[in-house]
């Protein structure tokens, strides 16, 4: 023993640095996250989101009506995207997620504000993600007091004190704003993704690394079975997390479960094949373990971040909104809370499953282009 | 005579790198071939081409009597390869390990071609051990054992003894001779002179050109080359200054003495003439292998990339 030898320590010290700067993918790491997670969160992140779209169903057209979608828009919060022609027609634009809100002006809007004989609007707010819809919600409050004061001036005005109507805020598939019940699904798309992404990502790189990849290819094996005999067990593995997740939902969290069990079962077919095959690409091109963890790591990133699954996906500047679109974890996020918490059918899910279906035929694609040319 | 393998004008490139350049090998049945050459010499990527790993650039060639390109899977069927690296499961046992490869060649009575492998083997007692807590000579053993649990008709060993001890190496020689007396053919690449040695006949590759071949006899026949032991005190020392002298194209210590090679035979007497005084003693002896296959790496550094 003779003590800590400060040329040692720097032997050891440009040893390591060398190292790091020739992985280049953890080089990458270490410069791109700073980066990514600060743009991210620092710009793309908006736990308030504003400008959500709102549909409208106005039963009677007249000036007050007017000037209370006038009033909600200079809010910021609600864009109006549609105008809807019946209440079931208003009903389906917030099922299947184009509109955030549905604002019913009734039929006899302005007579009842006319005679002050207690009138009212109704705003359904798609609730599913609590925190999305929570600031847009509040701002209604100041709605009544300020939204009719130029059109009842003089003997119109109401008296002090009251207002000439009333908002009704329905809060829809959440009404008691249980974060639980949206982040629950969520974490199914998230888990799925980490496991099964990562685990076929790692067992593929495994055996080239260890060499065994060579010897099965030298046996009579094809491609296309040794992908099918190596991703089976994983589908497995997906569907046992799959059922332990819906269960844990149900028994410890009580997530309703109002059906579109057709669609969910889809949509977990569709994502399950979708993330093995991904895993199964990044293993074609990673050439080592760490190296499949890491390219695992930058697809798993973005899909906790840009998904909707940990921050509202209105709330994101318009780009993020677009690169969230093209990570699947953001179409299965919509099926599985669209099925569980709204009860969506086919009709509402068919663009979601379309962007799933698109995502598994392009990943196995680019993955056996990939897989059949690489021992040549 | 039946050609086990007979392949012509083989090619393969990655990218710039030129391989393999223009090799032709015929091993005929039952034969052991030793597949020689320095490290990065296009051995490996030889023996992937014979056994349908890699698609050959250009050349053409029939294994087992089947095309190496158009009926790769027929070879493949008939064919065992091990790999340079120990390539079995380190983390399956050692019967799951047999197993596996008798399911994936589709075999039939697999319950007893594993069982007869494994009293083969000498482990039968060890079946339920995991193969990654083998020792090298044992995994060694065990990947020779899988590689012809389906009872090919060629086998192409690539390094199979690197890193493995003097008596486990013979053991796995014994076993490939074995193998070859019941009609297998074996194409093995190695490093080792007594290997080589042990083999039929001899192919010596050469960044990526095949330079020389035949048997162990006909390969230093036609080298050409005289060889000169030096015996005495401290002989070996006069390595390092005879290697410089003209005429000499390798000088080596061995123990104690040194061998001195060459082509020209009057060249090479010059250079040793100065040191032909007591205390050493000269003679001229057969050369080895080894002062052969010294000679020709030599001779092809000219041509390294």
């Amino acid at each position: 023993m003779t003590g800590l030898s400060g040329l040692r320590v720097l032997a050891v010290m440009v040893k390591e640095f060398k190292q790091l700067t020739r992985d280049r993918i953890t080089y990458a790491m270490m410069l791109a996250i700073p980066i990514v997670q600060l743009t991210l969160f620092g710009y793309a992140i908006n736990t308030e989101p504003r400008h959500l779209p709102t549909a409208v169903l106005m039963q009677e057209d007249s000036r007050y009506a007017r000037s209370i979608t006038a009033a909600l828009k200079n809010s910021l919060y609600f864009d109006f995207v549609a105008q809807a022609r019946s209440p079931a027609d208003l009903d389906r634009l917030i099922r299947n997620g184009e509109a955030q809100f549905a604002v019913t002006v009734p039929g006899d809007f302005s007579r009842r504000v006319a005679r002050g004989d207690k009138a009212q609007i109704l705003v359904e707010a798609d609730a599913t993600d609590p925190s999305a819809t929570g600031g847009a919600v509040a701002a209604l409050a100041a709605l009544p007091d300020q939204a009719l004061a130029h059109d009842l001036a003089g003997a119109l005005a109401p008296r002090m004190g009251t207002a000439p109507f009333e908002v009704v805020v329905h809060r829809r598939y959440n009404p008691e704003a249980i974060t639980a019940y949206n982040i629950v699904p969520g974490l199914l798309g998230i888990i799925l993704s980490l496991t099964l992404v990562m685990m076929t990502a790692l067992s593929v790189t495994r055996e080239t690394e260890r060499g065994t990849m060579e010897t099965l290819l030298s046996t009579p094996l094809e491609p296309l079975e040794v992908m099918i005999g190596k991703l089976a067990p994983y589908v497995m593995v997906g569907l046992v997390q799959t059922a332990i997740i819906l269960v844990m939902a149900r028994v410890l969290f009580h997530v309703p479960m109002g059906g579109g069990w057709l669609g969910l079962s889809l949509g977990i077919a569709l994502f399950i094949t979708g993330s093995l095959a991904l895993g199964f690409l990044i293993s074609t091109v990673a050439r080592s373990q760490l190296a499949a963890m890491q390219m695992s790591f930058f697809y798993i990133l973005p899909s906790i971040l840009l998904s909707g699954f940990m921050f509202p996906f209105r709330g994101m500047p318009a780009w993020a909104q677009w690169i969230g679109e093209v990570i699947p974890v953001t179409h299965f996020l919509r099926v599985v809370r669209g099925s569980l918490l709204k009860s969506q059918g086919l009709g509402d899910q068919w663009r979601e499953l379309l962007a799933l279906t698109a995502f598994v035929l392009v990943v196995t694609a680019l993955a056996m282009a990939r897989y059949r040319r690489t021992l040549d | 005579m039946t050609l086990a393998i007979d392949v012509r004008g083989l090619n393969k490139s990655f990218g710039d790198k030129h391989v393999v350049n223009d090799v032709t090998i015929q091993v005929e049945q039952g034969r052991i071939c030793g597949f020689l050459g320095p490290n990065g010499s296009g051995k490996t990527t030889t023996l992937r081409m014979l056994c349908g790993l890699l698609t050959p650039d250009s050349g053409s060639g029939e294994a087992l009597g089947f095309d190496i390109i158009a009926q790769a899977d027929e070879v493949k069927r008939r064919t065992g390869y091990m790999t340079q690296k120990f390539s079995l499961y380190e983390d399956l046992t050692i019967a799951e390990n047999l197993q596996f490869t008798a399911r994936v060649y589709g075999l039939d009575r697999r319950k007893a071609r594993v069982d007869n492998a494994l009293e083969r083997l000498g482990l039968a007692t060890r079946r339920g051990q995991l193969a990654g807590t083998l020792s090298g000579g044992w995994k060694q053993r065990l990947a020779l054992a899988a590689a012809t649990l389906h009872e090919p008709k060629l086998l192409l060993l690539d390094e199979p003894t690197a890193g493995v001890d003097p008596k486990a190496r013979r053991t796995f020689w014994d076993e490939i001779h074995a193998l070859a007396a019941e009609g297998l053919t074996v194409l093995v690449s190695t490093h080792y002179m007594d290997e080589a040695e042990r083999c039929h006949e001899i192919a010596y590759i050469s960044y990526g050109r095949l330079i020389a071949r035949g048997t162990a006899a006909e390969v230093i026949d036609q080298s050409g080359l005289i060889t000169f032991h030096g015996e005495g005190p401290d002989a070996d020392k006069l390595a390092r200054e005879l290697s410089t002298a003209p005429g000499v194209e390798t000088a080596a210590a061995f123990g104690a003495a040194i061998h001195v090679s060459g082509t020209d035979r009057r060249a090479l007497e010059a250079a040793v003439k100065p040191y032909r005084r007591a205390p050493y003693r000269w003679s001229e002896v057969a050369p080895t292998l080894e002062d052969v296959f010294i000679q020709l790496m030599g001779q092809s550094q000219d041509n390294v990339q």
